[in-house]
């Protein structure tokens, strides 16, 4: 499909189905449209329909950010067009996906750090409140 | 760059007149950057949306499509922040969050997200219909599209105005009116618990009134022996007749109710530092309706401009742009709604 983006000699009124080249870009659809939402909102129900079940200590955050990934991928792909996009767009995009993952990762990696501090701050106060 | 545009910027083209050399804007200089003035240049006749520094509308419209992605990255970049916050202080206050999901409203957390992917839709599809040159129907999507993000805005103020009214408020300003074990959700999701701790509470009210008594009377020769002593029944009732279960307990704890992250020791409470949670929500919330009112305005714009019917094969850019912009505002929610409403 990707060759449709570099086809860019094409003449602007090649109308046809919805997956022919109109112009500059593809064009979406509407039954893939219809489609994508369809299943986004099956997948809505599901993420809320879960939060009932217990899945132990980090299971529902899990099961809630896999759903909502696959949402995500989903909206980017096709509402987004990176499906057919040009793969730089692709690549500027989960750049930037990359770098947000480094910095959550690296902030949680010390969320602890200071745990000893706080509870040295604490004991402190604890004992000028005995006195 | 394709043959036509080559073409184009060489050869000087007979269908030129004089009317149209005084157009230029560039007095002189044009023949600098070699492009040639657009004003001679069939594909700019052709394409009255065709800015006069592209050549092509394909150049045009790679050109916004390569800017238009790079301000998402900074988007993306620019919500991390929050993100950030919220992953942190999960990982580091897992009870504040637990205590903190039972004030919001997951029906209407989910009204919102259905309403913002139908906006997505009506978004992708309007791109669609500016391609194809679809004038009515692409009104009629942009149109969808703004009702739903105003839907989204309508009950995020009711949101707000509940939070605002129940003194969930962020920083010092909180103050909520109602315990976490009073909620209707608690109540579903643990009866039990709740019933508990509205037993513990109670308690703990009667303890503090039958020590407040005697020293309001101010006359009773030994007040704080008469109260301990009524305090120490009131805890023996307590043990003997009301050994917590798992159920009556663990989700008073793990929502901070009880136990070592509790505000009080003694009485049934909410976590330390709760307000925490709602400063991260109305942030997080607060720029992303932000970005809803910013896409209203933008739609609203390209609805007056569809409305003269500018757009087609050739130019459906800023429907393109809009669009985009759009479906990142949904992404954003999309991970919103999970990790604000529908913490287990």
């Amino acid at each position: 499909m990707s060759e449709h983006a570099h086809d860019h000699a094409h003449g602007a009124e090649g109308h046809g189905d919805g997956h022919d080249d109109h112009g500059l870009a593809h064009t979406t659809p509407v039954s893939l449209l219809v489609g994508i939402l369809a299943i986004l909102l099956v997948l809505t129900i599901l993420t809320v329909s879960v939060t009932s079940f217990d899945l132990g200590a980090q299971g529902n955050l899990v099961v809630a950010m896999v759903i909502a990934t696959i949402k995500a991928a989903l909206v980017v792909t096709f509402f987004m067009h990176l499906f057919w996009d040009k793969k730089f767009h692709l690549i500027l995009f989960m750049t930037s996906v990359l770098f947000l993952i480094l910095f959550l990762s690296m902030a949680i990696t010390d969320r602890g750090e200071y745990d000893k501090d706080v509870e040295a701050f604490r004991a402190a106060q604890a004992q000028l409140n005995a006195k | 760059m394709s043959d036509a545009t080559s073409e184009a910027a060489e050869a000087p083209k007979p269908k030129s007149g004089p009317p149209a050399a005084k157009h230029g804007h560039d007095d002189g200089n044009g023949h600098d950057h070699g492009h040639g003035h657009e004003e001679h240049d069939p594909i700019h006749l052709a394409n009255p949306h065709l800015a006069h520094h592209f050549d092509t509308p394909q150049q045009q419209f790679d050109a916004g499509k390569l800017g238009i992605w790079l301000f998402l990255l900074t988007e993306v970049l620019f919500f991390a922040g929050l993100f950030c916050a919220y992953t942190v202080y999960r990982a580091y206050r897992p009870e504040v969050f637990v205590y903190a999901h039972y004030f919001l409203n997951t029906k209407l957390g989910a009204l919102n997200t259905c309403v913002l992917l139908l906006s997505s839709l009506t978004a992708a599809w309007s791109v669609r219909n500016a391609q194809l040159r679809q004038h009515s129907a692409l009104k009629l999507n942009i149109v969808i599209t703004i009702l739903c993000a105003c839907t989204f805005m309508v009950v995020k103020y009711f949101e707000y105005q509940h939070k605002f009214h129940d003194g969930l408020l962020p920083g010092p300003h909180f103050a909520p009116t109602e315990q976490v074990w009073e909620l209707e959700s608690f109540k579903h999701k643990h009866p039990e618990a709740a019933e508990y701790a509205e037993h513990l509470y109670k308690q703990a009210e009667k303890k503090k009134a039958a020590a407040e008594k005697p020293a309001a009377a101010g006359a009773a020769p030994a007040p704080g022996a008469e109260a301990a002593k009524e305090g120490a029944a009131a805890t023996e009732e307590h043990t003997v007749h009301a050994r917590p279960t798992e159920e009556q307990l663990e989700p008073l704890i793990a929502a901070g109710v009880l136990g070592p992250k509790a505000e009080t020791r003694d009485v049934p409470s909410k976590p330390r530092n709760a307000h925490v949670f709602f400063s991260i929500y109305f942030f997080m919330t607060g720029l992303h309706g932000l970005h809803v009112l910013i896409g209203i305005g933008i739609w609203v714009w390209l609805l007056l401009k569809a409305n003269k019917n500018v757009f087609g094969p050739n130019y459906f850019g800023p429907i393109d742009y809009a669009a985009l912009y759009w479906h990142l505002v949904d992404l954003i929610w999309i991970y919103l709604f999970p990790l604000l409403y529908l913490i287990h």
